[in-house]
Protein backbone atom coordinates (compact mmCIF):
# COMPACT_ATOMS: atom_id res chain seq x y z
CA UNK A 1 0.00 0.00 0.00
CA UNK A 2 1.59 3.47 -0.87
CA UNK A 3 2.04 5.50 2.20
CA UNK A 4 0.35 8.57 2.63
CA UNK A 5 1.60 11.78 4.24
CA UNK A 6 -0.22 13.33 7.50
CA UNK A 7 -1.97 16.00 6.07
CA UNK A 8 -2.68 17.61 9.04
CA UNK A 9 -1.43 20.74 11.44
CA UNK A 10 1.07 22.99 10.29
CA UNK A 11 1.19 20.66 6.63
CA UNK A 12 -2.33 21.59 5.49
CA UNK A 13 -1.60 24.08 2.95
CA UNK A 14 1.43 22.44 1.85
CA UNK A 15 -0.96 19.38 0.47
CA UNK A 16 -3.54 21.71 -0.73
CA UNK A 17 -1.74 23.64 -2.51
CA UNK A 18 -0.24 20.36 -3.73
CA UNK A 19 -4.30 18.93 -5.01
CA UNK A 20 -3.64 22.25 -7.01
CA UNK A 21 -0.87 21.42 -8.42
CA UNK A 22 1.27 24.45 -6.64
CA UNK A 23 4.41 24.16 -4.60
CA UNK A 24 3.69 26.19 -1.64
CA UNK A 25 5.54 27.07 1.52
CA UNK A 26 5.73 28.69 4.99
CA UNK A 27 8.53 32.16 5.01
CA UNK A 28 9.92 33.22 8.34
CA UNK A 29 8.41 36.75 8.70
CA UNK A 30 11.43 37.64 10.26
CA UNK A 31 14.43 36.08 8.32
CA UNK A 32 12.33 35.36 5.14
CA UNK A 33 14.15 31.69 5.06
CA UNK A 34 11.79 29.43 4.02
CA UNK A 35 10.35 26.91 6.50
CA UNK A 36 10.60 23.14 5.39
CA UNK A 37 8.79 20.74 6.35
CA UNK A 38 6.25 23.40 7.11
CA UNK A 39 5.89 24.67 10.92
CA UNK A 40 4.19 27.72 11.68
CA UNK A 41 7.37 28.94 12.96
CA UNK A 42 11.12 29.30 12.10
CA UNK A 43 13.16 26.77 13.43
CA UNK A 44 16.47 28.59 11.63
CA UNK A 45 16.36 32.21 13.65
CA UNK A 46 13.48 31.38 16.10
CA UNK A 47 11.08 33.72 14.40
CA UNK A 48 7.06 32.85 15.65
CA UNK A 49 5.34 34.07 12.25
CA UNK A 50 5.37 32.76 8.93
CA UNK A 51 3.80 33.69 5.45
CA UNK A 52 2.68 30.70 2.99
CA UNK A 53 4.02 31.68 -0.68
CA UNK A 54 3.71 29.97 -3.87
CA UNK A 55 6.99 28.49 -4.99
CA UNK A 56 8.43 28.59 -8.52
CA UNK A 57 9.03 25.38 -8.83
CA UNK A 58 12.29 25.17 -10.39
CA UNK A 59 15.30 23.54 -8.21
CA UNK A 60 18.59 21.23 -8.36
CA UNK A 61 19.32 17.86 -7.26
CA UNK A 62 21.34 18.08 -4.49
CA UNK A 63 21.44 13.96 -4.16
CA UNK A 64 19.82 11.14 -5.28
CA UNK A 65 19.50 7.13 -4.74
CA UNK A 66 18.27 4.70 -7.62
CA UNK A 67 16.21 2.14 -5.66
CA UNK A 68 16.06 -1.14 -6.56
CA UNK A 69 14.49 -3.50 -3.87
CA UNK A 70 11.64 -2.37 -1.53
CA UNK A 71 9.82 -4.29 1.17
CA UNK A 72 6.55 -2.89 0.24
CA UNK A 73 5.06 -4.21 -2.76
CA UNK A 74 3.44 -0.74 -3.72
CA UNK A 75 7.12 0.39 -4.32
CA UNK A 76 8.56 -2.93 -5.51
CA UNK A 77 6.26 -3.14 -8.58
CA UNK A 78 8.04 -0.05 -9.52
CA UNK A 79 11.89 -0.26 -9.31
CA UNK A 80 13.93 0.96 -10.25
CA UNK A 81 12.90 4.41 -9.31
CA UNK A 82 15.03 7.63 -8.04
CA UNK A 83 14.54 9.12 -4.99
CA UNK A 84 16.39 12.38 -4.66
CA UNK A 85 16.74 15.18 -2.40
CA UNK A 86 15.97 19.05 -4.73
CA UNK A 87 17.31 22.38 -3.15
CA UNK A 88 14.16 24.95 -4.51
CA UNK A 89 15.27 28.38 -5.55
CA UNK A 90 13.88 29.37 -2.51
CA UNK A 91 16.42 27.00 -0.51
CA UNK A 92 14.18 24.38 1.25
CA UNK A 93 15.31 21.37 0.27
CA UNK A 94 12.34 18.57 -0.08
CA UNK A 95 12.93 14.51 -0.39
CA UNK A 96 11.33 13.68 -3.61
CA UNK A 97 11.09 11.54 -6.95
CA UNK A 98 12.79 12.10 -9.98
CA UNK A 99 10.49 11.40 -12.68
CA UNK A 100 10.20 11.41 -16.59
CA UNK A 101 13.99 10.53 -16.49
CA UNK A 102 15.95 7.46 -17.23
CA UNK A 103 17.41 6.70 -13.66
CA UNK A 104 21.08 6.43 -15.29
CA UNK A 105 20.54 10.21 -16.46
CA UNK A 106 19.89 11.89 -13.16
CA UNK A 107 23.08 14.25 -11.64
CA UNK A 108 24.21 15.87 -8.82
CA UNK A 109 23.30 19.73 -9.79
CA UNK A 110 20.71 18.82 -12.26
CA UNK A 111 18.05 21.61 -12.77
CA UNK A 112 14.72 20.03 -12.24
CA UNK A 113 10.79 21.47 -11.98
CA UNK A 114 8.32 20.03 -9.63
CA UNK A 115 5.40 18.29 -11.18
CA UNK A 116 2.53 16.06 -9.02
CA UNK A 117 1.57 12.82 -9.02
CA UNK A 118 -2.19 11.94 -7.46
CA UNK A 119 -1.81 9.17 -5.09
CA UNK A 120 -5.14 9.21 -3.07
CA UNK A 121 -8.20 11.59 -3.06
CA UNK A 122 -7.13 14.08 -0.73
CA UNK A 123 -2.88 13.90 -1.69
CA UNK A 124 -0.91 14.86 -4.71
CA UNK A 125 2.58 14.25 -4.43
CA UNK A 126 4.83 16.87 -5.31
CA UNK A 127 7.24 15.04 -8.12
CA UNK A 128 10.03 16.69 -10.33
CA UNK A 129 11.54 16.01 -13.56
CA UNK A 130 14.14 17.57 -15.85
CA UNK A 131 13.93 21.38 -16.56
CA UNK A 132 14.68 20.69 -20.51
CA UNK A 133 11.48 18.08 -20.30
CA UNK A 134 9.04 21.27 -19.26
CA UNK A 135 6.44 21.81 -22.10
CA UNK B 1 31.92 15.18 33.83
CA UNK B 2 35.57 14.82 34.82
CA UNK B 3 38.23 13.09 33.07
CA UNK B 4 39.02 9.32 34.30
CA UNK B 5 36.69 9.78 37.13
CA UNK B 6 34.73 6.56 36.32
CA UNK B 7 35.60 3.12 34.28
CA UNK B 8 34.30 0.29 32.38
CA UNK B 9 34.90 -2.48 34.82
CA UNK B 10 32.70 -5.16 32.77
CA UNK B 11 31.88 -6.23 29.12
CA UNK B 12 30.46 -8.92 27.16
CA UNK B 13 27.85 -10.38 24.45
CA UNK B 14 24.76 -12.91 24.74
CA UNK B 15 25.09 -15.57 22.23
CA UNK B 16 24.98 -13.35 19.07
CA UNK B 17 24.41 -14.02 15.36
CA UNK B 18 21.00 -16.42 14.49
CA UNK B 19 19.58 -17.30 18.24
CA UNK B 20 16.02 -17.64 17.88
CA UNK B 21 15.28 -19.38 21.04
CA UNK B 22 15.95 -16.22 22.45
CA UNK B 23 13.36 -12.80 23.51
CA UNK B 24 15.38 -9.89 23.12
CA UNK B 25 14.84 -9.27 26.92
CA UNK B 26 16.16 -12.68 27.30
CA UNK B 27 19.42 -11.51 25.22
CA UNK B 28 19.45 -8.02 27.11
CA UNK B 29 19.72 -9.97 30.20
CA UNK B 30 22.43 -13.14 29.05
CA UNK B 31 24.51 -9.96 28.07
CA UNK B 32 23.83 -7.94 31.78
CA UNK B 33 25.05 -11.33 33.73
CA UNK B 34 27.98 -11.44 31.56
CA UNK B 35 29.04 -8.25 31.82
CA UNK B 36 28.66 -8.27 35.30
CA UNK B 37 30.21 -11.89 36.33
CA UNK B 38 33.03 -10.25 33.93
CA UNK B 39 33.40 -7.26 36.34
CA UNK B 40 32.95 -9.44 39.73
CA UNK B 41 29.81 -7.87 40.63
CA UNK B 42 26.15 -9.09 40.92
CA UNK B 43 23.07 -7.85 39.75
CA UNK B 44 22.43 -6.86 44.06
CA UNK B 45 25.17 -4.50 42.92
CA UNK B 46 23.68 -2.73 40.36
CA UNK B 47 21.79 0.86 41.23
CA UNK B 48 22.07 2.70 38.01
CA UNK B 49 20.07 1.15 34.91
CA UNK B 50 20.24 1.80 31.47
CA UNK B 51 19.13 0.29 28.57
CA UNK B 52 17.87 0.82 24.85
CA UNK B 53 15.91 -1.71 22.07
CA UNK B 54 13.32 -0.97 19.72
CA UNK B 55 11.63 -4.57 21.11
CA UNK B 56 10.78 -2.90 24.78
CA UNK B 57 8.11 0.29 25.16
CA UNK B 58 10.57 0.69 28.64
CA UNK B 59 13.49 -0.63 28.38
CA UNK B 60 15.61 0.06 31.82
CA UNK B 61 12.09 -0.99 33.38
CA UNK B 62 12.19 -4.29 31.89
CA UNK B 63 15.65 -5.05 31.82
CA UNK B 64 15.14 -3.95 36.02
CA UNK B 65 12.34 -6.34 36.50
CA UNK B 66 13.60 -9.06 34.15
CA UNK B 67 16.99 -9.12 36.71
CA UNK B 68 15.55 -8.33 39.72
CA UNK B 69 17.06 -4.70 39.94
CA UNK B 70 15.46 -1.66 41.49
CA UNK B 71 17.52 1.11 40.55
CA UNK B 72 18.43 4.54 42.22
CA UNK B 73 18.76 5.94 38.53
CA UNK B 74 17.48 5.17 35.57
CA UNK B 75 17.35 6.08 31.61
CA UNK B 76 16.02 4.61 28.41
CA UNK B 77 16.58 7.67 26.28
CA UNK B 78 16.70 6.57 22.54
CA UNK B 79 19.45 7.73 20.61
CA UNK B 80 19.08 5.32 18.08
CA UNK B 81 22.27 2.61 17.49
CA UNK B 82 24.00 5.45 19.34
CA UNK B 83 22.61 5.53 22.78
CA UNK B 84 24.98 2.81 24.50
CA UNK B 85 27.66 5.32 23.99
CA UNK B 86 25.35 8.34 24.78
CA UNK B 87 24.98 6.39 28.28
CA UNK B 88 28.53 6.27 28.64
CA UNK B 89 28.35 10.40 29.35
CA UNK B 90 24.83 10.22 31.09
CA UNK B 91 26.15 6.68 34.05
CA UNK B 92 29.68 8.58 34.45
CA UNK B 93 27.32 11.89 35.28
CA UNK B 94 24.96 10.21 37.75
CA UNK B 95 28.22 8.22 39.08
CA UNK B 96 30.08 10.79 40.12
CA UNK B 97 27.33 13.30 41.50
CA UNK B 98 26.91 10.53 43.65
CA UNK B 99 23.27 9.02 42.43
CA UNK B 100 24.30 5.74 41.43
CA UNK B 101 28.07 3.78 41.83
CA UNK B 102 27.38 0.58 39.90
CA UNK B 103 25.70 1.32 36.35
CA UNK B 104 24.63 -1.12 33.79
CA UNK B 105 24.03 -0.22 30.35
CA UNK B 106 22.61 -3.28 28.05
CA UNK B 107 21.04 -3.98 24.60
CA UNK B 108 19.21 -6.61 23.42
CA UNK B 109 17.59 -7.96 20.06
CA UNK B 110 16.21 -10.47 17.78
CA UNK B 111 16.03 -8.93 14.73
CA UNK B 112 17.20 -11.64 12.97
CA UNK B 113 15.14 -14.30 13.83
CA UNK B 114 12.54 -11.63 13.74
CA UNK B 115 12.66 -11.88 9.47
CA UNK B 116 15.16 -8.33 9.95
CA UNK B 117 12.25 -5.86 10.44
CA UNK B 118 13.98 -2.83 12.04
CA UNK B 119 11.20 -2.11 14.84
CA UNK B 120 10.57 1.72 14.77
CA UNK B 121 7.06 2.05 16.20
CA UNK B 122 4.55 4.13 14.88
CA UNK B 123 6.92 6.58 13.65
CA UNK B 124 5.39 7.90 10.57
CA UNK B 125 7.77 10.26 8.48
CA UNK B 126 5.56 12.33 6.32
CA UNK B 127 7.58 14.00 3.95
CA UNK B 128 10.00 10.83 3.27
CA UNK B 129 7.86 7.51 3.69
CA UNK B 130 6.01 8.60 0.63
CA UNK B 131 8.56 8.50 -1.90
CA UNK B 132 9.47 4.71 -1.33
CA UNK B 133 12.90 5.12 0.32
CA UNK B 134 14.37 2.00 2.39
CA UNK B 135 14.65 3.05 5.41
CA UNK B 136 17.88 4.14 6.89
CA UNK B 137 19.39 2.62 3.95
CA UNK B 138 18.38 5.35 1.06
CA UNK B 139 18.80 8.37 3.95
CA UNK B 140 23.15 7.06 3.87
CA UNK B 141 22.97 6.49 -0.07
CA UNK B 142 21.80 9.69 -0.59
CA UNK B 143 25.49 10.87 1.69
CA UNK B 144 27.20 8.61 -0.17
CA UNK B 145 26.16 9.82 -3.64
CA UNK B 146 26.72 13.53 -2.60
CA UNK B 147 30.26 12.78 -0.75
CA UNK B 148 30.74 10.68 -4.42
CA UNK B 149 29.68 14.14 -6.54
CA UNK B 150 31.46 16.91 -3.79
CA UNK B 151 34.66 14.64 -3.58
CA UNK B 152 34.99 11.90 -6.11
CA UNK B 153 34.77 9.11 -3.37
CA UNK B 154 34.51 6.12 -5.66
CA UNK B 155 32.41 3.06 -4.88
CA UNK B 156 35.54 0.86 -4.68
CA UNK B 157 36.66 2.97 -1.73
CA UNK B 158 33.19 2.63 -0.03
CA UNK B 159 34.56 -1.51 -0.38
CA UNK B 160 37.20 -1.07 0.98
CA UNK B 161 35.50 -0.38 4.27
CA UNK B 162 33.35 -3.20 3.70
CA UNK B 163 36.87 -5.58 3.19
CA UNK B 164 38.77 -3.97 5.97
CA UNK B 165 36.35 -5.32 8.09
CA UNK B 166 35.64 -8.42 6.81
CA UNK B 167 39.99 -9.11 7.67
CA UNK B 168 39.45 -8.05 11.21
CA UNK B 169 36.09 -10.54 11.42
CA UNK B 170 38.47 -13.22 9.80
CA UNK B 171 40.57 -12.83 13.18
CA UNK B 172 37.29 -12.86 15.32
CA UNK B 173 36.19 -16.28 16.78
CA UNK B 174 32.52 -14.38 17.39
CA UNK B 175 32.27 -12.52 14.11
CA UNK B 176 29.13 -14.12 11.87
CA UNK B 177 31.16 -13.31 7.93
CA UNK B 178 34.56 -14.91 7.80
CA UNK B 179 35.04 -15.74 4.51
CA UNK B 180 37.17 -14.54 1.62
CA UNK B 181 35.92 -10.69 0.55
CA UNK B 182 37.00 -8.61 -2.28
CA UNK B 183 36.34 -5.17 -3.35
CA UNK B 184 35.11 -7.02 -6.90
CA UNK B 185 32.97 -9.01 -4.66
CA UNK B 186 31.18 -6.14 -2.72
CA UNK B 187 30.70 -4.39 -6.18
CA UNK B 188 29.01 -7.27 -7.64
CA UNK B 189 26.66 -7.83 -4.95
CA UNK B 190 23.53 -6.47 -5.49
CA UNK B 191 23.05 -2.92 -5.86
CA UNK B 192 20.19 -1.64 -2.90
CA UNK B 193 19.84 1.85 -3.01
CA UNK B 194 22.35 2.97 -5.21
CA UNK B 195 25.39 3.58 -4.52
CA UNK B 196 25.56 1.12 -1.95
CA UNK B 197 25.35 -2.66 -2.79
CA UNK B 198 24.25 -5.18 -0.66
CA UNK B 199 28.09 -5.71 1.41
CA UNK B 200 27.92 -1.39 2.11
CA UNK B 201 25.50 -2.43 3.89
CA UNK B 202 25.74 -4.45 7.89
CA UNK B 203 24.34 -8.18 8.36
CA UNK B 204 21.31 -8.33 10.30
CA UNK B 205 21.67 -10.57 13.50
CA UNK B 206 20.58 -11.25 16.71
CA UNK B 207 22.49 -10.53 20.27
CA UNK B 208 22.90 -8.58 23.47
CA UNK B 209 25.88 -6.72 24.84
CA UNK B 210 26.15 -4.87 28.02
CA UNK B 211 28.82 -2.68 29.64
CA UNK B 212 28.97 -1.68 33.75
CA UNK B 213 30.63 1.21 34.32
CA UNK B 214 31.72 2.44 38.11
CA UNK B 215 33.80 4.92 39.98
CA UNK B 216 37.30 5.25 39.20
CA UNK B 217 37.77 4.14 43.13
CA UNK B 218 35.22 1.12 43.31
CA UNK B 219 36.71 -0.20 39.80
CA UNK B 220 40.36 -0.32 41.52
CA UNK B 221 39.24 -3.22 43.54
CA UNK B 222 37.38 -5.42 40.86
CA UNK B 223 38.31 -8.53 38.87
CA UNK B 224 39.76 -6.60 35.61
CA UNK B 225 42.17 -4.21 34.85
CA UNK B 226 39.80 -1.15 34.61
CA UNK B 227 38.98 1.13 31.53
CA UNK B 228 38.76 4.74 32.47
CA UNK B 229 36.39 7.15 30.42
CA UNK B 230 38.67 9.96 29.56
CA UNK B 231 36.40 11.45 27.67
CA UNK B 232 32.27 11.18 26.52
CA UNK B 233 30.00 13.81 24.55
CA UNK B 234 26.60 13.90 22.56
CA UNK B 235 25.42 15.86 19.48
CA UNK B 236 22.64 15.87 17.44
CA UNK B 237 20.88 17.92 14.42
CA UNK B 238 18.23 16.12 12.28
CA UNK B 239 16.08 13.45 12.75
CA UNK B 240 15.08 12.64 8.81
CA UNK B 241 17.95 13.16 5.75
CA UNK B 242 15.67 15.81 4.19
CA UNK B 243 16.48 18.01 7.33
CA UNK B 244 20.22 17.46 7.38
CA UNK B 245 21.63 20.74 6.81
CA UNK B 246 25.08 18.98 4.73
CA UNK B 247 24.80 15.94 3.53
CA UNK B 248 28.97 15.18 3.64
CA UNK B 249 29.26 16.86 7.38
CA UNK B 250 27.79 14.87 10.69
CA UNK B 251 27.32 16.31 14.19
CA UNK B 252 30.31 13.75 14.82
CA UNK B 253 32.27 17.12 14.09
CA UNK B 254 30.44 18.13 17.42
CA UNK B 255 30.74 15.16 19.44
CA UNK B 256 34.17 14.64 18.48
CA UNK B 257 35.85 17.90 19.27
CA UNK B 258 33.91 17.67 23.01
CA UNK B 259 34.82 14.40 23.27
CA UNK B 260 39.09 15.00 22.47
CA UNK B 261 38.66 18.05 24.71
CA UNK B 262 37.49 16.31 27.70
CA UNK B 263 40.24 14.30 27.31
CA UNK B 264 43.17 16.51 26.20
CA UNK B 265 44.18 14.53 23.60
CA UNK B 266 43.64 14.41 19.56
CA UNK B 267 43.09 12.06 16.80
CA UNK B 268 46.83 11.76 16.26
CA UNK B 269 47.13 10.37 20.08
CA UNK B 270 44.12 7.19 19.43
CA UNK B 271 45.48 3.84 18.73
CA UNK B 272 42.14 2.05 18.07
CA UNK B 273 38.52 3.40 16.55
CA UNK B 274 35.71 1.84 17.10
CA UNK B 275 33.15 3.50 14.46
CA UNK B 276 29.09 2.75 13.61
CA UNK B 277 29.40 0.95 10.28
CA UNK B 278 25.60 0.64 9.51
CA UNK B 279 26.95 1.58 5.99
CA UNK B 280 30.07 1.63 4.57
CA UNK B 281 30.00 5.64 3.88
CA UNK B 282 29.61 6.32 7.80
CA UNK B 283 33.43 5.19 8.38
CA UNK B 284 34.25 7.25 5.55
CA UNK B 285 32.50 10.35 6.83
CA UNK B 286 33.30 9.79 10.75
CA UNK B 287 37.04 9.48 10.24
CA UNK B 288 36.93 13.18 8.58
CA UNK B 289 34.60 14.42 11.03
CA UNK B 290 36.06 13.21 14.14
CA UNK B 291 39.50 14.08 12.67
CA UNK B 292 41.27 11.59 11.10
CA UNK B 293 41.70 13.18 7.92
CA UNK B 294 40.79 15.99 6.07
CA UNK B 295 36.78 16.61 4.81
CA UNK B 296 36.51 15.26 1.71
CA UNK B 297 39.92 12.89 1.84
CA UNK B 298 37.91 9.51 3.48
CA UNK B 299 38.07 7.93 0.65
CA UNK B 300 41.24 8.05 -0.14
CA UNK B 301 42.20 7.72 3.87
CA UNK B 302 40.57 3.90 3.28
CA UNK B 303 41.78 3.00 0.03
CA UNK B 304 45.06 0.68 -0.11
CA UNK B 305 43.67 -1.31 3.02
CA UNK B 306 44.79 1.36 5.55
CA UNK B 307 41.88 0.77 8.13
CA UNK B 308 42.44 -3.37 7.86
CA UNK B 309 44.67 -5.45 10.39
CA UNK B 310 48.39 -4.34 10.70
CA UNK B 311 47.58 -1.17 8.89
CA UNK B 312 47.83 2.47 10.04
CA UNK B 313 44.27 2.99 11.87
CA UNK B 314 43.09 0.29 13.05
CA UNK B 315 39.42 0.36 12.46
CA UNK B 316 36.36 -1.43 14.02
CA UNK B 317 38.63 -4.71 15.04
CA UNK B 318 35.40 -7.08 15.94
CA UNK B 319 34.84 -6.74 12.18
CA UNK B 320 32.02 -4.37 12.97
CA UNK B 321 28.52 -4.24 11.95
CA UNK B 322 29.57 -5.41 8.47
CA UNK B 323 30.83 -8.45 9.44
CA UNK B 324 30.77 -9.21 13.31
CA UNK B 325 27.38 -8.72 14.18
CA UNK B 326 24.61 -6.16 14.17
CA UNK B 327 21.31 -6.85 15.80
CA UNK B 328 19.40 -3.91 14.86
CA UNK B 329 21.63 -1.16 16.87
CA UNK B 330 25.74 -1.97 16.75
CA UNK B 331 26.86 1.15 19.58
CA UNK B 332 27.38 -1.38 22.93
CA UNK B 333 29.09 -4.02 20.73
CA UNK B 334 31.64 -1.16 19.56
CA UNK B 335 32.38 -0.22 23.49
CA UNK B 336 32.60 -4.54 24.21
CA UNK B 337 35.40 -4.39 21.42
CA UNK B 338 37.13 -1.54 22.87
CA UNK B 339 37.49 -2.77 26.17
CA UNK B 340 39.04 -6.07 25.15
CA UNK B 341 41.10 -4.38 22.94
CA UNK B 342 42.46 -2.15 25.90
CA UNK B 343 42.40 -4.87 28.11
CA UNK B 344 44.66 -6.64 26.00
CA UNK B 345 42.04 -9.28 25.80
CA UNK B 346 41.39 -9.22 21.56
CA UNK B 347 43.55 -12.71 21.21
CA UNK B 348 44.56 -12.51 17.05
CA UNK B 349 43.11 -9.69 16.40
CA UNK B 350 44.99 -7.34 18.95
CA UNK B 351 46.33 -4.50 18.17
CA UNK B 352 49.62 -4.41 19.77
CA UNK B 353 50.38 -1.39 22.55
CA UNK B 354 46.59 -0.11 22.65
CA UNK B 355 46.32 2.86 25.15
CA UNK B 356 43.43 4.21 23.63
CA UNK B 357 40.57 4.44 21.81
CA UNK B 358 38.00 6.29 20.49
CA UNK B 359 34.10 4.71 20.18
CA UNK B 360 31.68 6.68 18.00
CA UNK B 361 28.19 5.95 18.35
CA UNK B 362 25.58 6.80 15.16
CA UNK B 363 21.55 6.86 15.50
CA UNK B 364 19.16 7.51 13.04
CA UNK B 365 20.38 8.73 9.48
CA UNK B 366 23.47 10.25 10.94
CA UNK B 367 21.49 12.21 13.30
CA UNK B 368 22.93 11.41 17.24
CA UNK B 369 26.12 11.42 17.34
CA UNK B 370 28.04 10.01 20.48
CA UNK B 371 31.59 9.85 21.09
CA UNK B 372 33.53 8.24 23.84
CA UNK B 373 36.93 8.05 24.28
CA UNK B 374 38.66 5.07 26.56
CA UNK B 375 42.28 4.39 28.08
CA UNK B 376 44.11 2.73 30.47
CA UNK B 377 44.77 2.91 33.49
Amino acid sequence: MQPLPDVRGSARPYWAAALKGELQLPFCDACGGAVFYPRDFCPSCAGRSVTWRRCSGRGKVYSYSVVHTHPNPAFKQRVPYVVALVTLEEGARLLTEIVDCPPEAVRVGMAVVVDFRRVSEEVALPVFKPAAARP
Amino acid sequence: MKRGATSIVGAAESAIGIVPDRSALELMGDAALGALDDAGLSVKDVDGLFAQTPYLWHPSISLGEHLGIAPRFTGSTNMGGASFVGFIQHAALAIEAGLCEVALIAYGSNQRSDGGRLMTGSEHLSFEAPYGTIYPATSYALMAQRHMAQYGTTSEQLAEVAVAARRWAQLNPKAMERGPLSVEDVLASRMISSPLHKLDCCLVTDGGGAVVLTSAARARDLRKPAVPVLGAATAHQHRQILQMPDLTVTAAVRSGERAFAMAGLKPADIDVVQIYDAFTINVILSLEDLGFCGKGEGGLFVAGQRIAPGAALPVNTSGGGLSYCHPGMLGIFLLIEAVRQLRREAGERQVQGVETALVHGIGGVHSAHCTAILGRQ
